[in-house]
């Protein structure tokens, strides 16, 4: 739309042709292909952020979905199963068989490296407590060869992952040079070797000088309960206060008024909702620590904001028509939301309620505070109320515990923990996607 | 109608679970992130080995844990407060004043302080208590005078140091392991250097020189950590210059990316802490509230477990982890049988 070519009588001397631009044309033009590039610029920024994550997650956080594990079968005799159960500390006796069982099937195997107890020890990670609780729950398995694959100790798990190498390792008591040569050797025979870490998927915390042990099982269950009193709670408070304020309430300088104060609530940073949580819920109320219940309420209050707005937008959204139709045949005002206006903007309402959600699984500030930061996923919740009551972590809680770590183990198993957190983010916004793409109407 | 129904049953089911939360059955404990490691392996150690819940322990800093553990007596305050110093008289008056009376003081063992610094960086090797003052210290003695610290470059006050930024990481005030910084580092490198005589010469009492001693300097050549070492070693890693100030444990774990530097001669190893040659410990704590012993189960047996030969001794999985471990334990393990208060009144 050259304008110059529109009105040749005004200026006769300047010849425009569609085939030529003019110097405007050739600038603005210019102007626009600059502006495209930078666009694409800015995704490729983006897209090349979004790639070096991801590889980095992936390249740290795979590692933790394998395991290097002892392979070995061995038979605890009832009296060496009635000894250890008289002893304080029962799982280090365990652990101690399983070190003497294992230097014995070395010694009948006549490897070609010297060793001893110690070395053995810092080679197997802390297998007492798994060995314990198979024969307290098998005890017929008793006076019976029994296979266990059991973690290596984290120095070995690195050595063999290429976290650690001959090079980079420093003596120290928990791995010696030496024993990566019994290393390689027990490779060679087959008894040492990676698998699959079930357990960091399944499984509960552990002391920090057990990174084998470690799993987020139990911190994703305390996570369940968390986004279970999140949706109960604030879905239907959520919902009904858009709804009045949207369909009922009367506009005037209250209403004004409390629909700043829910935009102003969305942008409150979360730790304060943890120190009001902290205050209200624990201090005032008195409900118990590190428990799933108060975290899902502290989070309820930071997810209200965000399912009001989305719902109100949804709301807005549906024509007005829709209204006086239903109005015009009768229905009352109440049968006129719930019935019509209500199940038209419930695609947008789940849409914003998932993604809210989505933001309060992967919150970890407001958690600091009422005590779901430390040692504390250990157990599995055994009833389902206990799953509200009992302490219990949430996964960003749990790797951020985890980060903080001394052992690098521990590291690599928050890497993984992202991962598998990212996974359930991804899998939420993919099915608020999907509901979103499948139910909404356009008029 | 549905969601009406759904709000109702959601509010009738909190109002349940907070109803038979009343009893807690789960030792609480909370406190410095030096202790922390090691109360995570004991609670651990203590799940499998016993019939109770395994205990939730929390991180957060000595103070803090103290600060909650004198809340007041209930089920929900904490039991247990870590500790990586001893208690303080004006913390023990508010915890009497929330009804916090008798308190068992439990410890556990020893732990080294270590500076460390990057394997590739300068070879900050060999430090004397003097030098980390002359380094940190908000006023220094400089031919004489007392002034504002002018040192840019650790060579600067001792040609045996390398010419390297001084750059230094330290715990922040809420960590115990800064009391025990302030008071065998700085006051000592203070009492070293002669600044302290200098000052109290100046006119100033004992007591505002030690403080003068101990205050660090502002101008960004030290650094507050108020997180875990984790902090610290990514703020190393970010720094060749660094030096950063680590517990022996986290040392011990993370060789291959630190070194560590001796202090008055000393290199820090379980073995120089537990002969008392490396200057630079400090014993480790834990406070039981007594009034929760007989109502939180497996509390008192948590306590005893803890400082149990086979977990606190010389051999147990704590010395292993890098505890050094306490020679005077069998006084211990007798004052939480009798379950004697501080102070050694019942």
């Amino acid at each position: 739309m050259t304008d110059a070519s529109m009105t040749p009588t005004d200026a006769p001397k300047k010849k425009s042709s569609l085939m030529a631009q003019d110097a405007r044309t050739r600038k603005r033009n210019a102007a626009e292909t600059r502006f495209r590039m930078y666009g694409m610029a800015a995704i490729a920024v983006g897209l090349l952020f979004l790639v070096f994550l991801f590889t980095s997650i992936l390249r740290s956080g795979l590692p933790a979905f394998t395991q290097t594990v002892v392979d070995i079968e061995f038979t605890l005799t009832q009296e060496q199963f009635d000894t250890a159960e008289s002893k304080m500390l029962k799982t280090g006796e365990y652990q101690k068989i399983f070190v003497n069982a294992l230097s014995e099937q070395l010694d009948a195997r006549g490897l070609d490296v010297a060793f001893d107890a110690k070395a053995i020890q810092r080679i197997v990670g802390k297998p007492g407590g798994t060995i314990r609780s198979f024969f307290l729950e098998n005890p017929d398995r008793i006076g019976t060869p029994v296979s266990f694959e059991l973690a290596a100790s984290s120095r070995v798990d690195g050595y063999f992952n290429g976290r650690m190498t001959r090079d980079t390792l420093v003596d120290s008591r928990f791995l010696m040079a030496t024993d990566l040569d019994l290393v390689d050797a027990l490779e060679e025979a087959g008894i040492i070797g990676g698998a699959f870490n079930w357990n960091f998927i399944t499984g509960t915390d552990s002391g920090v000088d057990n990174p084998g042990g470690a799993g987020l099982g139990a911190s994703v269950i305390g996570s369940f309960f968390m986004m279970l009193v999140v949706l109960f709670l604030s879905l239907p408070i959520g919902v009904a206060a858009s709804i009045y304020l949207e369909e009922f309430a009367p506009k005037n300088r209250w209403t004004d008024l409390i629909e700043v104060n829910i935009s102003n609530l969305a942008a409150v940073p979360s730790i304060v909702f943890g120190i009001l949580g902290l205050a209200v819920f624990i201090q005032f109320a008195g409900f118990p620590q590190s428990a799933p219940l108060v975290g899902g309420l502290v989070l309820t209050l930071m997810t209200l904001p965000t399912i009001i707005i989305s719902t109100r937008a949804s709301l807005a959204a549906v024509p007005p028509s829709i209204r006086d139709a239903a109005l015009g045949v009768g229905a009352s005002k109440m049968q006129s939301v719930f019935h019509h206006v209500l199940p038209l903007a419930m695609p947008g309402i789940l849409t914003g309620t998932i993604i809210g959600l989505a933001q309060a699984l992967g919150e970890t500030a407001p958690l600091l505070l009422i005590g779901m930061v430390g040692f504390v996923a250990r157990e599995y919740p055994e009833t389902f109320v206990g799953g509200f009551t009992d302490a219990n972590s949430a996964m960003p809680a749990q790797i951020y515990t985890w980060a903080s770590r001394a052992d690098p183990g521990f590291y690599e198993k928050a890497w993984g923990g992202i991962i598998i957190l990212l996974l359930f983010l991804i899998t939420m916004n993919a099915i608020a996607v999907v509901l979103r793409r499948r139910f909404e109407r356009r008029w | 109608m549905s969601f009406v129904k759904l709000s109702t049953s959601a509010l009738a089911l909190t109002a349940m679970a907070a109803t038979t939360a009343v009893a807690r059955d789960q030792v609480q404990v909370a406190g410095s992130s030096t202790v922390l490691p090691y109360a995570s392996i004991v609670a651990e150690a203590f799940g499998e080995n016993f019939d109770f819940p395994t205990p939730v322990v929390e991180s957060g800093g000595s103070s803090s844990g103290l600060k909650r553990f004198c809340e007041g007596v209930g089920e929900n305050t904490i039991d247990i407060a870590n500790a990586s110093r001893a208690i303080r008289e004006k913390e023990i008056k508010a915890c009497a004043e929330a009804g916090v009376t008798d308190i068992i003081e439990v410890r556990i063992g020893y732990d080294g302080i270590v500076f460390a610094s990057q394997t590739n960086g300068p070879a900050y090797t060999a430090f004397q208590p003097a030098d980390i003052f002359n380094a940190l210290g908000s006023k220094v003695l400089v031919d004489g005078a007392i002034v504002d610290n002018p040192h840019a470059q650790w060579a600067d006050f001792n040609a045996d140091l390398p010419a390297a930024d001084i750059m230094a990481f330290i715990p922040g005030t809420k960590h115990g392991t800064r009391e025990v910084f302030e008071d065998k580092v700085l006051l000592e490198g203070c009492e070293a250097t002669g600044a302290m005589a200098a000052m109290m010469e100046a006119g100033m009492s004992e007591d505002d020189a030690e403080d003068a001693c101990i205050d660090v300097r502002q101008d960004g050549a030290s650094v507050d950590i108020d997180g875990d070492y984790t902090e610290t070693l990514a703020r190393i890693d970010a720094n060749p210059n660094g030096i950063g100030i680590f517990g022996l444990a986290f040392f011990e774990n993370n060789q291959d990316k630190l070194k560590v530097a001796t202090m008055g001669g000393v290199a820090p190893s379980t073995e120089t802490i537990s002969t008392g040659e490396y200057p630079v410990s400090r014993p480790l704590f834990f406070y039981v509230k007594k009034a929760h012993i007989g109502v939180i189960p497996g509390l008192k047996e948590f306590a005893s477990f803890f400082v149990a030969d086979e977990i606190a001794g010389p051999d147990g999985p704590l010395s292993a982890y890098g505890l050094v471990a306490d020679p005077e334990l069998s006084e211990t393990q007798t004052a939480i049988e009798a379950e004697t208060p501080m102070g050694g009144g019942s």
